[in-house]
C-alpha cells in the first residue's frame, strides 16, 4: 500500500479511537468537573459496559442488530445504577474528600475487576456487530460499523452538550459545579445532582465499552488503557470543559492511530504518559481549571 | 507524640526481639513469609514517612521500589556484583529516583501530585518493558547465586535470609522512630498539618517535602534491593501500580503516621490473604474491599485508633 492510503487508514483508525475515547473521557471530565472526584474506577465502568454487552447479546435471541440494540440500552443503564449505588454507599459518606475518594475508587476498581474475573472469566469473548457492511475504497475496504461508531459517538456527545447547555437539569449541574454551597442555598438537592452526575459519567464510559466491543473483544482487563487515555485527554483538554475534552480526544486519538503505525505502542505510551505528567507539573493552572 | 520516650523504645525493641525469636518457633515456610513481610514492611515504612507523616499521598512508589530492585539486580546480573555493593546501589537508586521525582512532582500538590506520581510510575514501568532485552520485561530474571552471598553467608538459605531481612527491618524501624521524634520529624508533620502556617514560621515546604520523599525513596530502594537479593528475583511486575497501592494499603490498615503501623498492616494483610486462600482465590476483592472499608470506617487505621483512644504515647 502506498503512503497516502496507509496514512488515511491510520487516520480512520485514529478517528474510531478518538470517538470512543471522547465518550469515556467526557464521563470522567463531567465527574471531575461537577463533583471534583477523580474516579480511578472509570475504566472498570467501561469494561463492565463491554462485558454486559456480551452478556445481553448472548442471552437475547434473534438478529444481531436487535440484540445489540438491547445491549446499547441495557448495559449503560445497569452500570449507571451500579455507579449511583457506589456514590450513595461510599463517595457520599466520604463527603467527596478528594484524596479519600481516590483511595475508595481504587478499592472499587479492584472489586469490579475481581467480580468480572470471577463471574465472566479470564477469556476474551467477541460480540457480533449489529450489521455487516463494508465500504469499498479504491485502496482498501473499511468496516461500516466503525464509521457507525464514530457517528453514534458524535450524536451522543451532541446530545450531552444540548443536555448540559439547554436543559434545566444541565443548568443545575453547571450551577453545582461553579459553587456547591450557593446552589444548595438556592434549593438544589446537591446529593441528587452528585449521584446523577456519577451515574451519567459511568453510563457514558459503559456506552463507550458497548460500542467498542464488536471491534475489540470483551475482557476483564480491558479498562486499563481507556482509563489512562481518558486521564490524558481530560488533563490535556482542561477539566470541566466539554469542548476541551473533545478536542483533546480528537488529537490524542488521531495521533495514537498514527504514532502506533510508525512507532511501537510501548514507546508511544511512554511518551504520552511523560507528556501528561510534564503538563501537570508545568501548566497545572490551565489544565485543572482555576482550582484554589 | 511527645513524652513516653522510654516506653516507645522498649516497645519497638521488644518487637524486634520477638521477631528474632520467631524464627525458632516458625516452620521454614512461615519464616520465609515473615522475612518477606519484613522486607515489604520496610517499603511501607518509607511510604509512611512520605504519606503518614508528611502528607504526601503518592501513587507512584512502585517506581522507587523497582528503582532499588533494578539498581541492585542489574549490576549483579551484568557485572557479577556481590550482595553488599548491590544492596548499597539499590538504596542509592531508590533515593536518587525519589529525589528526581520529587523535584518535578512536588511542584504540584493534592490530587495533581497523586496523578503526576502515578503517571511517572507508569512511564517507568513501560520503560522497563521497552528495554525488555536488558530488564527481562514482565518475565524478569533470576539473580545469580554468586551475587546473593554476603561475607561468606549464603543469603538464599533460610537462616541467613531471615537474619538479613530482620537486620534491615530493625535498622529501618529504629531510624524511622528516631527520625519522627527528631526536630525534622516535627517539621514533616507540620507540612502535613498546615503547610501555609509552617511557611510563615520560616520553613521551606519544598525542601522539607523533598527531603522526606528522598528518605522515603531510600527505604523503598532498600526494600527493592533486599527483595532482589534475598528472594533472587527481579521483574517489571514490581513496578506496576499494584505495588504503589500495596504500601498505601498496609499503612492505612496499620495506621498512617504511626511507626509500627506499616509492619502491622503488612503482617495482617498477608495473614488475611493467606487465610482467605482456602476459601476463595479472589485476592483482589479482599484488597479492594479492605481499601473501601478502611477509608470509610477506619481512616486512622488500627494503631492510629489505639493511639487516639488509649495510648497517646505511641509515636
Amino acid at each position: 500500500m502506498a503512503f497516502g492510503p496507509f496514512l488515511l487508514l491510520a487516520l480512520m483508525e485514529g478517528l474510531v479511537t478518538a470517538a470512543v475515547l471522547a465518550l469515556a473521557a467526557a464521563g470522567l471530565s463531567l465527574v471531575f468537573g461537577v463533583m471534583r472526584v477523580v474516579n480511578v474506577a472509570h475504566g472498570e465502568f467501561y469494561m463492565l459496559g463491554a462485558v454486559l454487552a456480551w452478556a445481553v447479546t448472548t442471552m437475547i435471541p434473534g438478529p444481531p442488530a436487535l440484540a445489540f440494540l438491547a445491549a446499547v440500552l441495557i448495559a449503560p443503564l445497569l452500570v449507571a445504577a451500579l455507579a449511583a449505588a457506589a456514590d450513595g454507599l461510599i463517595l457520599k459518606r466520604l463527603n467527596y474528600d478528594p484524596e479519600a475518594t481516590i483511595v475508595a475508587t481504587i478499592g472499587l476498581l479492584y472489586i469490579l475487576q475481581q467480580a468480572a474475573l470471577s463471574l465472566y472469566g479470564p477469556n476474551a469473548y467477541p460480540v457480533t456487530a449489529p450489521f455487516e457492511w463494508r465500504i469499498q475504497l479504491p485502496w482498501f475496504g473499511y468496516s461500516g460499523y466503525k464509521l457507525f461508531v464514530v457517528l453514534a459517538a458524535e450524536l451522543v456527545l451532541l446530545g450531552l452538550w444540548l443536555f448540559m447547555t439547554r436543559t434545566r437539569a444541565g443548568l443545575i449541574m453547571r450551577a453545582t459545579q461553579v459553587d456547591r454551597s450557593t446552589a444548595q442555598a438556592f434549593g438544589v438537592n446537591v446529593d441528587r445532582v452528585y449521584m446523577g452526575t456519577f451515574a451519567l459519567g459511568a453510563g457514558l464510559a459503559a456506552l463507550a465499552g458497548v460500542l467498542i466491543v464488536p471491534i475489540q473483544q470483551a475482557q476483564y482487563l480491558m479498562g486499563h488503557d481507556p482509563l489512562l487515555l481518558s486521564f490524558i485527554v481530560v488533563i490535556i483538554g482542561g477539566l470541566g470543559s466539554l469542548r476541551g475534552t473533545l478536542i483533546a480526544a480528537l488529537v490524542i486519538g488521531l495521533s495514537d492511530g498514527v504514532i502506533s503505525m510508525f512507532f511501537t505502542p510501548t514507546l508511544a505510551k511512554i511518551l504520552a504518559t511523560l507528556l501528561v505528567a510534564m503538563v501537570l507539573v508545568f501548566r497545572p493552572q490551565g489544565l485543572f481549571g482555576a482550582r484554589a | 507524640m511527645t513524652g513516653g520516650g522510654v516506653k516507645v523504645w522498649v516497645l519497638h525493641l521488644t518487637l524486634i526481639a520477638a521477631l528474632f525469636a520467631a524464627q525458632f518457633l516458625l516452620s521454614p515456610y512461615h519464616a520465609t513469609n515473615l522475612a518477606r513481610i519484613m522486607v515489604l514492611a520496610v517499603f511501607a515504612m518509607g511510604y509512611n514517612l512520605a504519606f503518614g507523616y508528611t502528607g504526601l499521598l503518592s501513587l507512584g512508589h512502585a517506581l522507587l521500589l523497582a528503582a532499588g530492585m533494578y539498581a541492585a539486580g542489574l549490576p549483579a546480573q551484568l557485572w557479577g556484583w556481590t550482595a553488599g555493593p548491590a544492596f548499597i546501589a539499590g538504596i542509592a537508586g531508590g533515593g536518587l529516583v525519589a529525589a528526581a521525582l520529587g523535584l518535578l512532582a512536588l511542584r504540584t500538590a493534592g490530587v495533581s501530585f497523586m496523578i503526576v506520581t502515578l503517571m511517572f510510575a507508569q512511564a517507568g514501568f513501560l520503560t522497563l518493558l521497552y528495554f525488555a532485552p536488558i530488564t527481562g520485561g514482565d518475565d524478569g530474571f533470576a539473580v545469580a547465586a554468586a551475587s546473593r552471598t554476603l561475607m561468606g553467608f549464603d543469603l538464599s538459605t533460610d537462616t541467613p535470609r531471615f537474619l538479613a531481612a530482620l537486620t534491615i527491618f530493625a535498622i529501618g524501624l529504629c531510624a524511622s522512630l528516631a527520625l519522627v521524634r527528631s526536630p525534622f520529624g516535627r517539621t514533616m508533620v507540620a507540612m502535613r498539618e498546615n503547610e501555609e502556617r509552617s511557611r510563615m514560621l520560616g520553613m521551606n515546604p519544598f525542601t522539607v517535602k523533598l527531603a522526606a520523599l528522598t528518605i522515603s525513596g531510600l527505604y523503598a530502594g532498600a526494600a527493592g534491593a533486599a527483595y532482589a537479593i534475598l528472594f533472587g528475583y527481579v521483574g517489571a511486575s514490581f513496578a506496576t501500580i499494584q505495588y504503589s497501592i500495596l504500601p498505601m494499603l498496609y499503612v492505612l490498615l496499620g495506621g498512617a503516621g504511626t511507626t509500627l503501623g506499616p509492619f502491622l498492616g503488612a503482617l495482617l494483610m498477608f495473614a488475611l490473604i493467606e487465610a482467605a486462600t482456602g476459601i476463595t482465590t479472589a485476592h483482589q476483592f479482599i484488597v479492594g474491599a479492605a481499601l473501601v472499608v478502611l477509608v470509610l470506617f477506619a481512616p486512622k487505621g488500627i494503631l492510629g485508633t489505639i493511639r487516639e483512644r488509649w495510648a497517646r504515647w505511641l509515636s
